[in-house]
């Protein structure tokens, strides 16, 4: 189940990226958290207990919202677009869901 | 300062882009910071630029189209001629010489002579059980996932708090066609209300009161005077909708995939704190602003404040201290504006003012919630960091210095640096202690205000 849902995706072009090595589909212009959490309720484990986050503000001022990407850099979700093939890891495997 | 030094404006919301434009019709070049992908700020924010949707101005700002609209062109006419405009610039740290920035993943530095901030504000929350949980969002966010992105943060959500925003989001997440469960704010009598808010008065006067009408004529409930009690969580964690008492004091739930909350605005006061100027507590809104002597002058006499980031008075007011601003720091400059120009701005800023201080005084910041949370609730997201653990420290250090509560908890310590937390750690720090919340002090930040790559820092230092 997703948390986001679309209220308009008309003429948007399609992509692909890969959530926790499953491939996904996406919008060019989608910012990572919003690309996710079209798939997932969870963008997050947080670190301090078996919570989840995801995301609060996503204007880049909370930052809770950060998740790994491609090649191992963390990323602010929610000021970051995602790319065709971006291979985005929350690190919370199948319990995201 | 060499010659060579630029004038900086940070923030290229309503008051940046106004000042930066006007600076460069007086032959001033200056540098325009914005963390942004494109102008704007929050409240006139544009989609990515990769969307190919273009949707009508009307439909992503509503009654502001013509104004964002607006806003955009200027800026679009002024770079590249008059003002040198750097997008997805992060300022993560500022000195009396300097100001540090990341963009494409490398720290840049640029030497100031004088400077613009005009950081805008962000939502105001007050924490209560289940506010971490996915799902919940602040009322910016649900409105910037709608008009930057197009998608609603749930496609059934309670909306609550105060502010003209919790009724504006509430209605464009209506027109979207999410099932808005309820719209519930704490203050009191929206209706007398109504008549006072939203933005600049005469014809805006309508708005609020078309909202409300609006959300009741489509079956949505509205009630003021409420007290959230917690955001009800499923058993994944995940949020399911918020328990609540009405005015009467009875309990109500309501179910709903997404909740979204906020007590109006504060102020992103961070780099103004790097450089030391001075603050003064401001009565009505609780909170600490840069002191500004009326005239958008700072302490420091080549630091000038304008917008939200001085003191939240919405964007109307944000674009005229913007070029009030931009005006004194001319005349500082040697360069006169017609004095005309500078009294009709000065008039207009007095009127609106007048306005927008009625509109505030309607949606106070609910202290009294801030001084409660509970001993269990999770006060600092970052690091996790409860109401009860403020208490105890208070009381075991015999302190409530704010900083020094810092320093035992951890409490805004975290990556957001306090900008959530701090102003109700303080509240709760000065009403364990039976004191004033001025006494326990201003909230100090430090350098990066925005988490940045280390290996930049190391690079940097």
């Amino acid at each position: 189940m997703s948390q986001f849902s679309r209220s308009n995706a008309k003429g948007r072009e399609p992509i692909e990226f890969l959530l926790d090595g499953e491939r996904v589909e996406a919008c060019l212009g989608d910012t990572v958290l919003t690309a996710v959490l079209l798939h997932r309720r969870r963008l997050r484990p947080f670190e301090f207990s078996d919570a989840f986050r995801s995301g609060f503000c996503l204007m880049g001022a909370c930052q809770d919202c950060w998740v790994h990407v491609t090649e191992g850099e963390r990323v602010r979700a929610c000021t970051t677009l995602v790319v065709d093939g971006m291979r985005v890891r929350t690190k919370a495997g199948k319990n995201s869901a | 300062m060499s010659g060579s030094n630029r004038v900086v404006v940070i923030g290229a919301g309503p008051a940046g882009v106004e000042a930066a434009i006007t600076l460069s019709k007086y032959g001033i070049r200056p540098l325009l910071l914005d963390e942004a992908e494109s102008v704007g700020g929050q409240i006139f924010r544009q989609p990515p630029k990769a969307m190919s949707d273009r949707r009508v101005a009307s439909e992503l700002y509503g009654f502001d189209g013509s104004k964002a609209v607006k806003v955009h062109a200027a800026v679009e006419e002024a770079l590249g001629v008059g003002v040198e405009y750097k997008s997805l610039a992060t300022v993560w740290s500022a000195d009396q010489e300097s100001i540090h920035y990341i963009q494409n993943g490398k720290s840049e530095c640029v030497l100031w002579s004088d400077l613009i901030i005009a950081t805008g504000a962000m939502d105001r929350i007050v924490p209560l059980h289940g506010w971490t949980a996915p799902g919940v969002y602040s009322l910016g966010a649900a409105q910037i996932a709608l008009k930057a992105q197009s998608v609603l943060v749930g496609d059934s959500i309670v909306f609550f708090g105060t502010g003209p925003l919790l009724y504006y989001v509430a209605y464009q997440y209506l027109r979207a066609g999410a099932k808005v469960k309820a719209v519930l704010d704490v203050s009191k009598r929206v209706g007398a209300r109504m008549l006072l808010s939203f933005t600049s008065g005469g014809s805006d006067i309508l708005r609020g009161i078309y909202y409300v009408s609006y959300l009741k004529a489509h079956g949505v409930k509205v009630a003021s005077s409420i007290s959230p009690k917690e955001i009800l969580v499923d058993d994944q964690g995940n949020a399911a909708g918020l328990k609540f008492l009405l005015s009467g004091g009875e309990e109500c739930s309501i179910s709903s995939k997404a909740v979204a909350f906020g007590y109006g605005l504060k102020p992103e006061t961070q780099i103004s704190d790097l450089l030391d100027l001075s603050f003064t507590f401001d009565e009505l809104f609780r909170y600490w602003v840069p002191q500004s002597d009326g005239e958008c002058r700072s302490s420091n006499e080549r630091v000038f404040l304008a917008g939200d980031g001085a003191g939240v008075r919405g964007a109307v007011l944000a674009a005229l201290t913007g070029r009030r601003a931009a005006y004194v720091l001319l005349a500082k400059l040697g360069i006169q504006p017609p004095v005309a120009e500078v009294r009709q701005v000065s008039a207009e800023i007095a009127r609106a003012q007048g306005f927008r201080l009625a509109l505030e005084r309607a949606f106070p910041f609910p202290a009294a919630l801030a001084q409660t949370v509970p001993d269990d609730v999770l006060v600092c997201r970052c690091e996790g960091v409860t109401a009860g653990q403020i208490r105890q420290a208070v009381d075991v250090s015999g302190e409530a210095e704010i900083n020094r509560i810092k320093a035992f908890t951890r409490v805004g310590m975290g990556r957001c640096q306090g900008r959530l937390c701090m102003s109700t750690a303080a509240e709760i720090c000065a009403a364990h202690n039976k004191m004033d919340v001025r006494a326990v002090g201003r909230p100090r930040g430090q350098a990066p205000v925005k988490p940045i790559p280390l290996a930049q820092l190391g690079r940097q230092l």
